[in-house]
């Protein structure tokens, strides 16, 4: 556990200074997407990794947060610090509401990734139809920077809110690997019967889970709407983002603390190095892409951060025998 | 068109390899940034959407800017800066708004002087406000949605009309087509896809039309993609408008344009504002029947212009088609090339500069001279095209029109 | 209130694009049934299919109703080595990497096919294109109607096959009990290879009876992935006339919510259907819990 702490902490630092060390705002722009979309996927693998329940839909928790704290703003002139909080409780609540559905009524594996999907496109299709959201026309967040407002000229108080945003995941990532909570989710992930053999309320423990995670996702989309100052259905509950935030976890490592930063990291990388390879004809980087996704899949079954350890462990191993 | 980007644009192979040494060279040890060189081309982003599912816009769009980048450099250059060429730097938004934004970013290390693009008003919100922070002149191809530049961005400047100008001038015309015909018209049925436009396009109709004499029966709205319309077409036929008008992405309009064929309902009219048939040779090529006498309000180029005729014949050679992305991004790289004849710098604030105080009127758009004001050019305007007899025909207004309208329909 | 006259013909306009649907998810619940894997490769293969029938029309004239004797037994076979080569051995048989995988699959196939046929939306026009058969009530497109009998046809065609030869008896034993499957002797990697091949012939056969009355671009895969899913949850996983009356069910829905709720909202009718059946009965209409 310290030594977890340690390295989060060394993590956080080394991050904090990429503002000031890296002079590029391409590459601050590129780690601070890559922080983003890290902190999707650490609120994923909350779920999916601790918890074994694989949602298909994460874009119902990022785009209630988004537009929770657009709507809060715009119609209602609630400050974005204060809509903050309020959009990570809007998507804990619709991920209880998801939860409390679908575990009441026993769904596991796919039959709980598709009714996720198909929560995250009814909420899409009630974002087209009911005016608070604008409908198909959007919601415009007014251009008035400054801090106060959440909206950083400079974009270094942009990079910190995420990294704060990951910072705490992190601790919640660690504190669930430790805790009596922690244990029992991962019991639910191993062998559920045997778990409520044990005497793990099961259904309390997935729901917690998914309230939890469903609440990060939402920091997440509120943390968008400040970026971008746009949401639209299609952005805010489309298929992407829900896409984004189980590949990352997977590809990095499901149920580890560092596995979704890694993934992250890493994913973004391989779509760098598409781009460099083929940049300027439309499709084939992304093409390329897709086989470097399935090859990392092929060699390293057990994500970015399994493969990590088996190999430190080989080589350590190694060493004391020899 | 991926022969005239090998020759004239850096690789980004070269571009990102530079971008990333730099950042660890200057970045790292704390030098400031990269100085951008004073000599040689100037670097233009071509930022579009070009996979995803806005890519067939996305892709025209870049071929018009990168032909128009090709003649001028073929024409000699920037003469004020001693026929300095035009480089492009393309980006590929992949229809995100956050990828968009990342691109600009990417273009700016590059040392862009300016940003042509990025098709779709969701994408260009994002990236104008990139631009935005590094003082990099935007100039929005298409992004009709009105907010795109009432945000009081300086450095954004729209060559085309936005979705106020289009509905208004589609409600101007459609009142005077009506008129000239001996108001035949009264009833009005819209078809509208469910995204900004659409939604846009038809709330302004709403308002606007029943003042103007014409009795809205119903508004339709569908979903992206929508895979069958034939209950819409069920509900035209049931309420017999005399104008049926539909505003949607192109794959929504054939099947809805072929629904109309098959279910064999014939509207006095069908008035497109911003629909795919009439602005789409594509369509009229495959489908002659089902687009015959439909009109559209679009954007659409001047078709005496002999300027815009060479450059049909030389687009249609390459086996692509002559849509409105691919124009107006042809002639928006004028209006910035024009800027920096003027500017004689490839200097940010004085690209910006010499946009704002344009009067760009070599254009063949039927817009009259350039004059932004708060970043929209005020002459812009879309027209009403027609097809008939399997060519797309300007109808109005009658200083630009190459054909008169046929209104009402004739029958089958 | 909505007059019959436009009741009935939206109820037949639901129940021949509810075929459309049964067909492309006919493959699906194939494969979901038989391998436990939620295909994120099903939309990019009925695409890659389109284009197939598209070029056989363009390049050659060939009418794509008649293109099925070839566009099928090539799918299978691109089915087959698809699985085989690729899907199971980079997946080491993990749920969450069989996902990868054909998610990888499908971002591979759409943007190939984007840089090779450009996005450009693809239509045809045959003689029958614009031919509509009047029943009375509704003009219905002659396509339409073709595809609903095709619909009726594989869907009768894979019983019989599931059923009454050998490979079906392998199919729906693997099915069921993988491990025992194994014991009695049966190749369990060709087996899923030759349900995963059945599964992409089917898709083909739905994109050969789809293109007449549909477009195809690079991104077609999305408009219908979705829908499948849910006819194959409606009907069961692994069930045929399960997927088939999911289908007409979802079609008609769709087309009823579109006529009561508007065209937008209307989609909602077939999503909350989906989680209907979801949380009420897993199984589906007519399906077995696996």
């Amino acid at each position: 556990m310290r030594r977890q702490l340690l390295a989060i902490v060394a993590f956080l630092a080394a991050m904090a200074l990429v503002p000031h060390l890296v002079d590029s705002e391409f590459w601050r722009n590129w780690v601070m997407m890559a922080l983003f979309y890290a902190l999707l996927g650490q609120a994923w693998n909350i779920l999916g990794g601790y918890g074994g329940q694989f949602s298909f839909g994460h874009a119902a928790f990022f785009g209630t947060g988004a537009y929770c704290s657009a709507i809060l703003h715009v119609h209602y002139g609630v400050n974005p610090w204060i809509a903050l909080p309020a959009a990570g409780m809007a998507a804990g609540l619709v991920g209880a509401f998801i939860g409390f559905l679908s575990f009441r009524y026993g769904l596991r594996g796919s039959y709980f990734a598709l009714v996720t999907l198909a929560f995250a496109e009814v909420l899409r299709i009630l974002a087209n139809t009911v005016p608070i959201t604008g409908k198909g026309v959007g919601l415009l967040i007014p251009l008035e920077p400054g801090a106060a407002n959440m909206q950083f000229a400079d974009r270094t108080g942009y990079f910190y809110l995420i990294l704060a945003f990951v910072g705490l995941a992190l601790l919640l990532t660690l504190w669930l690997e430790h805790s009596r909570f922690g244990a029992r989710l991962v019991a639910v992930r191993e062998n559920e019967d045997a778990a409520r053999a044990l005497g793990v309320d099961v259904f309390r423990t997935k729901l917690a889970a998914i309230t939890l995670s469903g609440a990060l996702a939402g920091l997440g989309g509120s943390y968008y709407a400040q970026l971008f100052l746009y949401l639209d259905p299609g952005i805010a509950y489309g298929p992407a983002i829900s896409v984004e935030a189980l590949l990352v976890p997977i590809v990095g490592g499901m149920g580890t603390l560092f596995g979704p930063l890694l993934g992250s990291f890493a994913l973004h990388g391989v779509s760098e190095l598409a781009k460099l390879a083929f940049g300027e004809a439309p499709g084939l980087d992304l093409a390329l892409y897709g086989v470097l996704l399935v090859l990392m899949v092929m060699f390293m079954p057990n994500g970015l951060f399994g493969m990590g350890r088996t190999t430190l462990a080989r080589l350590l191993g190694g060493r004391r025998d020899a | 068109m991926s022969e005239v980007k090998r020759k004239k644009s850096i690789s980004r192979r070269a571009f990102v390899a530079a971008a990333g040494g730099a950042a660890l060279a200057s970045g790292m040890a704390g030098f400031p940034s990269i100085v951008r060189a004073q000599r040689g081309p100037v670097r233009v982003g071509i930022l579009h959407p070009v996979t995803g599912p806005l890519a067939f816009s996305g892709n025209q769009a870049r071929a018009g800017a990168m032909m128009a980048i090709e003649t001028i450099n073929e024409i000699g250059g920037i003469r004020s800066m001693g026929g300095a060429k035009l480089e492009p730097v393309l980006g590929d938004a992949q229809s995100k708004p956050d990828v968009g934004a990342a691109e600009v970013e990417r273009m700016n290390e590059a040392g862009v002087s300016a940003i042509v693009g990025p098709f779709a008003s969701g994408i260009a919100l994002a990236t104008t406000q990139a631009a935005a922070k590094h003082n990099i002149a935007h100039i929005v191809d298409v992004g009709v949605v009105d907010q795109v530049v009432t945000r009081g961005l300086a450095n954004t400047f729209r060559f085309g009309p936005g979705l106020s100008k289009i509905v208004d001038t589609a409600i101007e015309n459609l009142v005077a087509i009506n008129d000239g015909a001996g108001k035949p018209a009264r009833t009005v049925m819209i078809v509208h896809e469910e995204s900004a436009f659409g939604t846009g396009m038809s709330k302004v109709l709403n308002e606007k039309l029943p003042g103007r004499g014409f009795q809205i029966i119903e508004t339709i709205s569908h979903a992206n993609p929508t895979r069958d319309f034939n209950n819409i077409v069920l509900k035209i036929r049931a309420q017999r408008p005399d104008i049926v008008i539909p505003s949607n992405y192109y794959d929504e309009f054939v099947l809805f344009s072929r629904t109309m064929a098959q279910q064999k309902v014939r509207p006095k009219a069908i008035y497109a504002i911003l629909g795919g048939a009439a602005s789409s040779q594509r369509f009229v090529k495959e489908f002659p029947d089902a687009a015959q006498y439909i009109m559209d309000c679009n954007h659409w180029y001047d078709p005496r212009n002999p300027v815009a005729q060479e450059l049909r014949k030389k687009v249609e050679a390459k086996g692509l088609y002559f849509t409105y992305e691919l124009f107006l991004n042809h002639e928006c790289v004028r209006l910035l090339a024009e800027a920096l004849e003027r500017a004689g710098t490839g200097d940010r604030a004085a690209v910006i500069q010499a946009l704002a105080s344009s009067g760009f009127a070599n254009h063949f758009m039927p817009y009259g001279p350039t004059r932004f004001v708060n970043g929209q050019n005020q002459g812009a305007a879309p027209v009403n095209t027609q097809v008939q007899n399997r060519e797309i025909q300007l109808i109005f207004p009658k200083e630009f029109a190459s054909a008169k309208p046929v209104f009402p329909m004739p029958a089958a | 209130m909505v007059e019959l006259q436009i009741l009935l013909p939206a109820i037949l306009n639901g129940l021949t694009t509810g075929a459309v649907y049964a067909l492309i998810a006919l493959g699906l619940t194939l494969i979901y049934g038989v391998l436990h894997i939620i295909n994120f490769a099903h939309g990019s293969l009925l695409m890659l299919a389109m284009y197939a029938v598209f070029f056989l029309h363009a390049g050659l004239g060939i009418d794509p109703y008649l293109a099925l004797p070839v566009v099928v037994p090539g799918f299978f076979a691109l089915g087959y080595l698809l699985q085989r080569g690729v899907i199971a051995r980079a997946s080491h048989g993990r749920d969450e990497n069989i996902l990868l995988v054909t998610l990888g699959v499908s971002i591979v196939i759409e943007n190939l096919a984007r840089y090779f046929w450009r996005s450009d939306t693809r239509t045809i026009e045959t003689p029958y294109s614009f031919e509509t058969v009047d029943l009375g009530v509704a003009f219905i497109a002659v396509p339409k109607v073709v595809a609903f009998a095709g619909a009726l046809l594989v869907t009768l065609a894979l019983w019989w096959v599931m059923s009454r030869t050998d490979l079906g008896r392998a199919i729906r034993a693997l099915a069921k009990e993988r491990q025992g499957a194994r014991l009695v002797g049966i190749d369990v990697d060709h087996i899923f290879a030759m349900s995963f091949g059945i599964g992409t012939a089917c898709v083909a056969a739905a994109a050969c009876l789809l293109l007449p009355s549909f477009y195809v671009s690079p991104g077609v895969g999305h408009t219908f992935v979705l829908i499948a899913f849910t006819v194959v949850v409606l009907g069961g996983m692994g069930s045929f006339a399960g997927a088939l009356i999911g289908g007409l069910i979802i079609g008609v829905t769709e087309s009823l919510c579109g006529l009561y709720l508007g065209e937008s909202l209307g989609q909602i009718g077939i999503f909350l259907i989906f989680i209907a059946i979801l949380l009420f009965r897993p199984t589906g209409l007519l399906g077995h819990r696996a």
